[in-house]
């Protein structure tokens, strides 16, 4: 693994019997000796500490003011970054000319700059996107030397709240910076999970003393990536180069609910994203095809890559995730159909070892999310 | 009881050869999710694919260690996968083989010689 990145606390994730594998350039514990089915019911019952440190952090800093800064922003998303309040974060995707996504990402206003949070496999290319387009309204920041800790569950925020008070009256998406032995962590009530949680940005010099703190707490417990899986897959959350793509347009994806109205048709900044006219046209008379919860009907998970056929042999498209849920206590996917078969309770078939096997349109998230709102 | 390459472990009963996987391999797998039996009265050869094995991570097969007919197989795994993590080389077995010679165990590993394969 010579090639891979090794994250600041690659030594306590080996301490901790952190089984190594090869993750978007970087060595990342997939498990810990609890394994993935422990590891995901856990976060789900008590609180579990992810180091997602591989994730690209970024800063836009303000050229010539704030408001220039959210604009040339908006350029690149079908988001409204104009109309989020300070202390507030938002979920945003990068589009390309074809309506495609680039990448997915969390971005924060803290006030005089935002504060953006990217996928691991994306952060040069969009770094690189970033200061092609937003040279003139902003200086793009990339932070090397902060690591990023998730901590998700229902005993999160006692978990969090014992090291740093103030976290508690924070809602879903609020941001904030708390001071911590010297450090400033950077708080978002957020998570990758569906459970109520936080994700905090801590300098790399006190990440260490930050992750045993709080792996301290009662109920915190080391989570690997594996587990990550199948706890956003639960939830029904897309994971970037898998369920959403270059190919793939947010309105297709499910994501339209990330397209405030300031953006869409009628809206005080209509289009000007890269897209614009597919995805408006999307949203106005519906995708071709949708993303969709799929519930198989046997006992046996579809993965990435099962072909989907209605029953009469028609190819519909691609599982894009998908695996055992634990919480579940069932097989869940996610994949792409045509919308005529996008409606819930539509019963299609997976072909899994040559077999076709039914497999039902489905809800998501698959399990009930806890944000606390 | 003897053990294969491919991390089974073999053993005899009566006239039979049963057939599980060792503790080693159900750790490797992690949490088995779903198991898929053959049918029994099954003639195989040594080397088919005769049980699907899926486990949080991935799927993998278990091979028929031999020729011969499958006569049994453990059903209470496909309501409860999850014993074969929790009891690999008691009950959770995958299936029972009659085989014409039961000499032809001969050619596989003894306990010593499996502990040294997986170090």
């Amino acid at each position: 693994m010579s090639d891979l990145k090794r994250l600041g606390l690659h030594d306590l994730h080996v301490e901790l019997g952190g089984k190594m594998v090869p993750f978007a350039g970087y060595e990342m514990p997939v498990q810990y000796p609890a394994g993935v089915m422990k590891e995901h019911l856990h976060t789900r019952s008590a609180a579990g500490l992810f180091d997602v440190s591989h994730m690209g952090q970024v800063i836009l800093r303000p050229k010539r003011g704030m408001e220039a800064l959210c604009l040339g922003f908006e350029a690149l998303m079908p988001v409204d970054v104009l109309g989020l309040a300070e202390g507030r974060q938002r979920y945003g995707l990068f589009t390309n000319e074809t309506g495609g996504i680039l990448d997915d990402l969390m971005f924060a206003h803290r006030g005089d700059h935002l504060f953006v949070v990217v996928n691991a496999a994306c952060k040069e290319a969009d770094v690189a996107h970033l200061r092609a387009h937003l040279g003139d309204v902003a200086e793009v920041e990339f932070l090397a030397d902060r690591a990023l800790i998730a901590v998700q569950g229902p005993g999160a925020e006692a978990a969090l709240a014992a090291l740093v008070p103030g976290v508690a009256a924070m809602r879903f998406m609020d941001v904030g910076i708390f001071g911590w032995q010297g450090a400033a962590l950077w708080v978002s009530r957020s998570g990758y999970t569906g459970e109520d949680g936080f994700e905090v940005s801590v300098p790399e010099a006190q990440a260490e003393g930050f992750v045993r703190a709080l792996l301290a707490q009662e109920g915190v417990a080391p989570i690997g990536l594996g587990a990550r899986d199948s706890l956003r897959l639960e939830a029904g959350l897309c994971l970037y180069g898998h369920d959403i793509d270059t190919g793939t347009s947010p309105v297709e994806a499910g994501l339209s609910w990330a397209i405030q109205k300031a953006r869409r048709a009628g809206g005080a900044r209509e289009g000007g994203f890269p897209g614009a006219t597919r995805i408006l046209r999307e949203l106005a008379e519906g995708p071709e095809r949708r993303r969709v919860g799929l519930r198989p009907e046997g006992r046996a998970p579809m993965r990435e890559g099962v072909e989907l056929f209605a029953a009469d042999g028609t190819p519909l498209g691609k599982v894009t995730s998908g695996g055992f849920g634990p919480s579940v206590e069932a097989p869940v996917a996610m994949g792409y159909v045509p919308a005529s078969y996008a409606e819930t309770g539509t019963v299609i078939e997976g072909e899994v070892r040559g077999k076709r096997l039914p497999v039902a349109v489905a809800e998501m998230p698959f399990n009930p999310t806890t944000y606390k709102r | 009881m003897k053990y294969t390459e491919e991390h089974e472990w073999l053993r005899v009963e009566g006239d039979l050869v049963v057939v599980g996987i060792t503790e080693h391999a159900a750790t490797q797998l992690g949490d088995v999710v779903f198991v898929e039996l053959p049918e029994t009265e099954t003639m195989v050869a040594a080397g088919d694919e005769v049980v699907v094995i899926e486990s949080v991570k991935a799927a993998s097969d278990i091979l028929a260690p031999v020729d011969g007919e499958i006569v049994a197989v453990n059903s209470k795994l496909v309501d409860n996968p999850g014993l074969v993590n929790e009891d690999p080389t008691g009950s959770a077995w995958f299936f029972k083989m009659k085989v014409d010679d039961l000499d032809v165990l001969d050619q596989f590993m003894d306990e010593d010689e499996y502990a040294d394969l997986i170090g």
